[in-house]
């Protein structure tokens, strides 16, 4: 039940933030945007990852769409002169993105759809499907499997703290105003 | 009822579409870059959900890092929409075709 709004919700404010009907503002899809994301969020929870869902929402719905919204309003955009469409491409462009839809849900279906199911019970799609014991993605599960010191990711965290810094250094000399 | 992984893969997937069609289809570079993070945030479901359904935690260690790279590239990407901008006065990806600035 929780599931189908959270998912519903996704959905429908994803769309909304692609082709909204009565708005070409972007501000209104940055708002759409934030919806997407805390219902993502609610979608974690859903699944256990309490930690992630609460990260979701600092950095998604919190930072990244306010960063968004500044940009926005800096750039001062005014509506948008109607262009006219290429019809035909974006026809192909909807063709092309329904057909990847298609495959992938008739492959997601042949893999864990009923009838293989029964076929295979003892197969590993049928064991994944059965759902096991919960694992909660709690703050301490997490840190603990991030640094585990026989098999933790050490390393990449410490590479994405440098991936960090740089990106901050490169956001300040790519907005500095250019000396003249 | 306990949603099954396929039904949670199932809305990674339409996310994931949604985000494809929002930067094949729309040409102002903003709303692609929204269209983008659609995209990103379809792969964590995923990943989360597979972390669920298999009983590991490493798919979410895994989500952990994406949203650290993708913020730091949502900050980069913004500061270069800005610069190009400045220098030419339009956000709109056809008027933004040529390489000289």
């Amino acid at each position: 039940m929780l599931f189908n709004i959270f998912a519903g919700l996704t959905v429908l404010s994803a769309l909304l933030v692609v082709a909204n009907p009565f708005s070409r503002n972007p501000v209104t899809s940055a708002l759409f945007l934030v919806t997407t994301m805390i219902s993502i969020s609610g979608l974690f929870v859903l699944l256990g990852a309490y930690f992630l869902a609460a990260v979701q929402i600092l950095v998604y719905a919190g930072a990244v769409m306010v960063l968004f919204l500044f940009v926005i309003m800096l750039l001062d955009l005014r509506e948008a002169a109607r262009r006219k469409l290429n019809l035909v491409s974006l026809a192909m462009g909807i063709m092309a993105v329904g057909a990847l839809f298609l495959v992938y849900k008739s492959s997601l279906e042949s893999t864990y759809g009923e009838a293989t199911q029964h076929h295979e019970a003892a197969a590993d799609t049928s064991q994944v499907e059965a759902a096991p014991a919960k694992v909660v993605g709690s703050t301490r599960a997490l840190g603990q499997a991030l640094f585990s010191a026989d098999n933790g990711f050490i390393l990449p965290f410490e590479i994405v703290s440098v991936l960090l810094l740089v990106a901050m250094v490169g956001v300040i000399l790519l907005s500095r105003k250019e000396p003249r | 009822m306990e949603p099954t992984l396929s039904q949670y893969l199932l809305v990674s997937g339409a996310l994931f579409s949604i985000g494809l069609l929002g930067v094949i289809a729309r040409r102002n570079l903003l709303i692609i870059y929204m269209s983008l993070e659609l995209m990103l945030n379809a792969a964590n479901v995923a990943l989360v959900a597979m972390s669920r359904f298999n009983g590991n935690l490493d798919g979410q260690v895994m989500v952990f890092f994406i949203i650290t790279v993708a913020a730091a590239e949502v900050s980069v990407g913004l500061a270069l929409i800005v610069a190009l901008y400045r220098k030419r006065q339009t956000t709109d990806v056809a008027d933004l075709a040529t390489m000289k600035l």
